[in-house]
């Protein structure tokens, strides 16, 4: 199996023979923080070109199919529309929180997107509380999705962030309960080590059995709901808010409210990954040692991707097929069914624990 | 080439033949050799008067009531003689005689149907007592009737324009007015009043005037419309929030009044066919039937049994569409993207049948008076069976997708529950009627055209809610692929066409006709001056009443709520505001 | 510097089948009048590339062509092939209004003040009889004849309502008008809008003088 760690460690190594070792801390930020943002992009851009084409596939359609081969470069043409498109200031409006809003969500999306293990070794923020710092960064965004709804000085995106406000805070419940199942299946917050033990030991979907399957349906759900994807797009639901809490951004401004929820809809899906699928670790089914082998071939990161995109093309089934809940449908969902339940779940994983029922390959 | 040769026919014995002369007001008996002496017989005796005796069998005699009389005799007619459905309300401009209204009463239970005049002598200051209070519907119609004709209704708590702008200058439906001369193109914005007036005559008969307060000043008031995705149009909502929960709701209508009615006035019959399937285009077919049925009815112009039966098939198909339109738009609002693709997929079906025969794909231009555009397709009747059996098994999918999901039987099961007395009072016909309990199916209580011959069921619920409605609508797809099925291997022969002549021309009079439209009632008004124009052609607007409706159904529900009830209700802007 | 002639490529449509190609090559004349600035032209083309491609509607229509606007989204003429289908219902994320339908004197402000509220550069498309010149109802006291009357139209796709087809065509030539843009230099700066604070605080200064003068 690929070990970034040592390549990193060797690189390290060779920058501290050269420069001092302040200036080599700086230039691999540097470098690391451009490899996000290279990744960020690619990735939005896959994305989106994916969601038109499964939409289309669930749609009797065909999607886009004239711009390059297939409408692959259609993503690019619409990223080159948006960047010299206009960037409306509004009067009245509050310029400074309306500015902020579309930096602080993607900041925030960004900063969880670091966290995500990509290969072993290949972890870029990676500490003793990690599931921890993630959950906290991740909640950023909210505070943008506000803020957007406050200096518009508008009133759809008004009830749009109001809205979003009540959804993400009641969906975070869910998402840290069903994080804190795993890290007791775990019994530890560092992400690296998490995707370690399922790779030494089985994944923890099957580790943990009954709550692992319940916790990841849990995650599943509440996964979409936090990034305000339908069935639960209430804060951008077009038919009632027109663009709900971005209806009055323009521009760049809006292309960055686009790219987060794309990358948002990638992190969640990557978490549940993470948490559930084994990350980058391959496919094992004990006594096949010839496949075992063959998996492992295979690099970590094509595992992961592969994975991710697995879970984000059951998250799309998900949109394209529900119609749109109601608000009081939706917190009542959590607060009623999904908290309860994985609090239940929670302690029946700490069962599982305690009595070694775990199913360890 | 068969028209204009009937045509021509028409034409060379009228001119020259005076033994029949009125041919086009006698039916084109080919067929049946029996009739034609019969026929015949018909315009030979009203030869001599200008215009024949037959009265046409939709003519309506409005019985005169005095202005001071009118509100008790109208309160005795509801309460009394069970007069519990107020049709329709009519401003007519009769010149000297004065300006007024008429008033279409139906009742619900004995099926008698009742029509008051009341005419205002004083142009200037035009006054009439409002019914607004025994009719909720009333209220709508009173404001169209004060908003084009300048009529103030006394007592009515609301008098203010709601189709044209409230900076108008004159009410532009009056013979003398001179609308675009007074009002130019205004670009500035309209500034909507929160106040209203009300008029009263007190005792020593002077006019008095109330105000009154729509939003207060502290209301949160959200504006849905005049461009907003759920609104199926330019409507205006001015909505008053508490909360999330809707506290008021005052409809603003005319942004898309294009006044076909005035319009109307200065065109020929044939030519005022043009505009009904623009005004509600998921109905064209059943717009154009009413109001060339109306014409035929009054001239007396008989048309073949093979065009009665072409023009149910094609009623129904239209109500298919409509209601394939209507499930997806609501799925559209509920955000179920994918249904609403599902339901397009196959309206593209009936589309394709349309514009075989017709030409076209929204807009057909099918009816004509005393018939037909066109013969139908040859492949008609087979298109036709390859889409029932089809349209079935779709269906299905419907059920799947959308209805029987459990989001959206919570978003729409007793949101928006209309008792049966509201919608009686409001006039709401129907499906979004009948799901209240409302027999109101102008098919059944009037059979029209070839609905006599076929068996169907009227589709009724009790529940009355948002999801009653769409249910209502979806088994009324199954009735009228029935009744299409019932129909298609039996279309008699015989021409597509009536000869007519040249110029239409209605004897003087006042008719009524209606038929079971897509989403209501649609009728006709007619009144001639026996010329070949309309002295006026008022429409009874099947989506007018449900916009009305939706202050009430609305009330205390969920802002995401009123995109199910709106789109439940099912109403197409055009054709409120004509 | 010589005066280059744009002749865009539409996919699978040679420029001869396009209708009306004098009208067209004489619009690309009046566009290219000051000529091209050679250092900026390639990315001038990519910019008009990824502009062409990715027009957004805005959800606008008032009446009948709307629904057929509905049926250009669906499956069988499917819209998404060109990159159209993300209509926007905010009108600051659109490119492009089409004018569906009958613009009446009540609608003008309202569609006027829709057309200010988007971002530049936007275009508009007049699709129907009535937002080309009033269609049917051309003697009436309400309706606007013609949309370009309020704004200025880009396209006009004439029908009653016109087919799926037509739709396709019209945003087909919509692609090539905005092809044959130079965006820099023109398209970028057509017109100014008060930007900063102090323009603005200007602006409403004078919207406030003319109001207390009243």
């Amino acid at each position: 199996m690929l070990d970034l760690a040592s390549w990193t460690s060797a690189i390290h190594t060779w920058l501290l023979g050269l420069v001092p070792e302040w200036a080599a801390i700086l230039l691999e930020c540097v470098v690391v923080a451009l490899l996000i943002i290279t990744l960020y992009a690619v990735f939005a851009i896959v994305l989106i070109y994916m969601e038109r084409k499964v939409c289309a596939f669930f749609q009797c359609r065909i999607g886009p199919n004239r711009v390059g081969k297939w409408g692959l470069l259609q993503v690019f043409s619409d990223v080159f529309k948006m960047l010299q498109k206009e960037i409306i200031n509004m009067r009245k409006s509050d310029m400074f929180l309306h500015d902020l809003a579309p930096f602080l969500v993607v900041t925030a999306s960004m900063l969880t997107f670091a966290c995500l293990p990509w290969n072993k070794g290949g972890h870029i923020i990676d500490f003793n509380v990690g599931l921890f710092f993630m959950v906290a960064v991740s909640s950023i965004g909210v505070v943008g999705i506000l803020l957007a709804g406050l200096g518009s000085n508008s009133k759809y995106p008004m009830i749009g962030s109001m809205r979003a406000g009540a959804q993400l805070i009641s969906y975070e419940i869910s998402i840290g309960i069903t994080m804190l199942t795993i890290v007791a299946l775990s019994g530890t917050m560092q992400i690296s080590e998490i995707v370690q033990q399922q790779a030494d030991n089985g994944w923890n979907i099957i580790r943990g059995h009954v709550p692992a399957v319940i916790a990841f349906l849990i995650y599943l759900i509440a996964g979409n709901a936090e990034c305000n994807r339908g069935p639960f797009d209430l804060p951008e639901g077009e038919s009632e808010l027109t663009a709900g809490y971005h209806t009055e951004y323009s521009g760049m401004h809006f292309g960055f409210f686009y790219l987060a929820e794309y990358l948002n809809l990638f992190i969640a899906a990557g978490i549940a990954t993470t948490l559930f699928l084994g990350g980058w670790a391959p496919l094992h089914i004990a006594g096949l040692d010839g496949f075992n082998a063959v998996m492992d071939a295979v690099p970590g990161a094509v595992w992961f991707i592969g994975k991710t995109f697995f879970v984000i093309f059951l998250l799309m089934w998900e949109r394209w097929t529900f119609p749109r809940l109601r608000i009081d449908h939706i917190l009542s969902l959590e607060w009623k069914y999904l908290m309860p339940i994985s609090l239940i779940n929670l302690l029946l994983m700490a069962l599982v624990v305690v009595f070694g029922l775990g199913i360890n390959v | 080439m068969k028209t204009m040769e009937e045509n021509k026919d028409l034409q060379t014995p009228a001119a020259a033949e005076p033994q029949k002369p009125a041919d086009a007001a006698a039916p084109a008996a080919k067929p049946a050799a029996a009739d034609k002496p019969a026929a015949a017989a018909k315009p030979a005796a009203a030869r001599p008067q200008p215009k024949p005796e037959v009265p046409g069998e939709n003519e309506i005699k409005p019985r005169l009531v005095e202005l001071s009389a009118l509100h008790d005799e109208m309160k005795r007619m509801r309460d009394e003689e069970k007069m519990d459905f107020l049709e329709l309300i009519t401003g007519v401009d009769w010149g000297e005689e004065g300006l007024g209204c008429v008033y279409n009463l139906w009742s619900t239970e004995t099926g008698r149907r009742e029509y008051v005049k009341a005419v205002c002598a004083d142009r200037d200051a035009a006054f009439i007592p409002t019914v607004s209070d025994l009719w909720t519907i009333a209220d709508i119609y009173e404001r169209e009737v004060f908003d084009f004709y300048g009529i103030r209704f006394l007592g009515h708590k609301d008098m203010r324009r709601v189709f044209l702008r409230e900076d108008w200058v004159g009410y532009p439906m009056r013979k003398d007015d001179k609308p675009e001369e007074q009002n130019p193109l205004n670009m500035e914005n309209e500034v909507l009043s929160d106040t209203t007036v009300e008029y009263n005559r007190d005792a020593d008969g002077r006019i008095t005037e109330t105000e009154h307060v729509v939003f207060a000043p502290d209301d949160y008031m959200v504006n849905i419309g005049p461009q907003h995705p759920s609104t199926h149009g330019v409507l205006h909502f001015r909505v008053a929030l508490e909360g999330e929960r809707i506290k008021k709701m005052d409809p603003k209508l005319g942004y898309i009044h294009r006044g076909i009615e005035k319009l109307n006035e200065s065109y020929t019959y044939p030519q005022t066919l043009a505009l009904t399937d623009r005004m509600d285009y998921l109905g064209a077919m059943q717009s154009r039937h009413a109001l060339c049925m109306a014409i035929e009815k009054a001239a007396s112009i008989e048309v073949s049994d093979r065009v009665q039966v072409v023009r149910t098939i094609m009623d129904e198909l239209q109500r298919i569409d409509s209601h394939i339109l209507f499930f997806s738009c609501l799925c559209q609002d509920m955000g179920a993207t994918t249904a609403f693709l599902y339901g397009f997929r196959d309206r593209e079906k009936v589309l394709d049948i349309f514009e075989e025969t017709c030409g076209g794909r929204l807009i057909l231009n099918y009816n004509m008076i005393g018939g037909l555009a066109a013969d139908i397709h040859p492949n008609f009747q087979k298109r036709v069976k390859e889409f029932i059996p089809y349209m079935r098994k779709n269906l299905k999918e419907y059920y799947d997708i959308f209805i029987n999901n459990v989001i959206a039987r919570n978003r729409l099961i007793g949101v928006g529950r209309l008792s049966l007395e509201q919608v009686v009072s409001g006039g709401c016909t129907g499906p979004s009627g009948r799901a209240s309990g409302w027999h109101n199916d102008v098919r059944k209580r009037q059979p029209y055209a070839a609905y006599g011959k076929v068996d169907f069921k009227e589709i009724v619920r009790t529940e009355g809610d948002s999801y009653a409605r769409l249910l209502c609508r979806m088994d009324e797809i199954e009735q009228s692929l029935s009744i299409i099925e019932q129909l298609i291997d039996n279309i008699p022969e015989g021409p597509f066409q009536t000869k007519t002549k040249p110029i239409i021309k209605v004897p003087a009079g006042t008719y009524y006709s209606c038929v079971e439209g897509s989403r209501g009632e649609f009728g006709v008004y007619l009144e001639s001056k026996g010329d070949k124009s309309p002295y006026r052609l008022h429409y009874r607007s099947t989506g007018l009443p449900l916009v009305w409706i939706m202050d009430t159904a609305c009330r205390g529900e969920l802002i995401a709520d009123m995109m199910a009830i709106n789109g439940t209700l099912d109403y197409v802007v055009p054709d409120i505001d004509r | 510097m010589a005066i280059r002639t744009k002749r865009p490529k539409i996919k699978n449509i040679p420029y001869e089948e396009f209708k009306d190609n004098e009208t067209y090559e004489k619009l690309v004349a009046e566009l290219n009048a000051n000529g091209v600035n050679v250092v900026v032209k390639t990315l001038d083309d990519l910019f008009d590339w990824g502009r062409s491609n990715s027009l957004w509607p805005l959800t606008f229509a008032t009446s009948c062509c709307g629904i057929e606007f509905m049926a250009v989204c669906a499956a069988r003429y499917d819209i998404a092939r060109f990159g159209f289908e993300v209509t926007r219902n905010s009108p600051r994320q659109a490119d492009v209004i089409l004018v569906n339908g009958t613009i009446t004197h009540k609608m003008a402000p309202v569609l006027k003040r829709l057309y200010d509220q988007m971002a530049d550069p936007k275009y508009v498309v007049a699709i129907g009889g009535c937002a080309v010149a009033g269609g049917p109802f051309t003697k009436s006291y309400h309706v606007v004849k013609g949309v370009d009357k309020i704004i200025p139209v880009d396209v006009y796709v004439p029908g009653c309502p016109p087919r799926p087809e037509s739709f396709l065509y019209g945003m087909m030539q919509l692609q090539r008008i905005v092809k044959a843009e130079n965006f820099f230099g023109t398209t970028n700066r057509k017109q100014k809008d008060p930007q900063t604070l102090s323009e603005s605080l200007e602006s409403i200064r004078e919207v406030v003088d003319k109001q207390q003068e009243a």
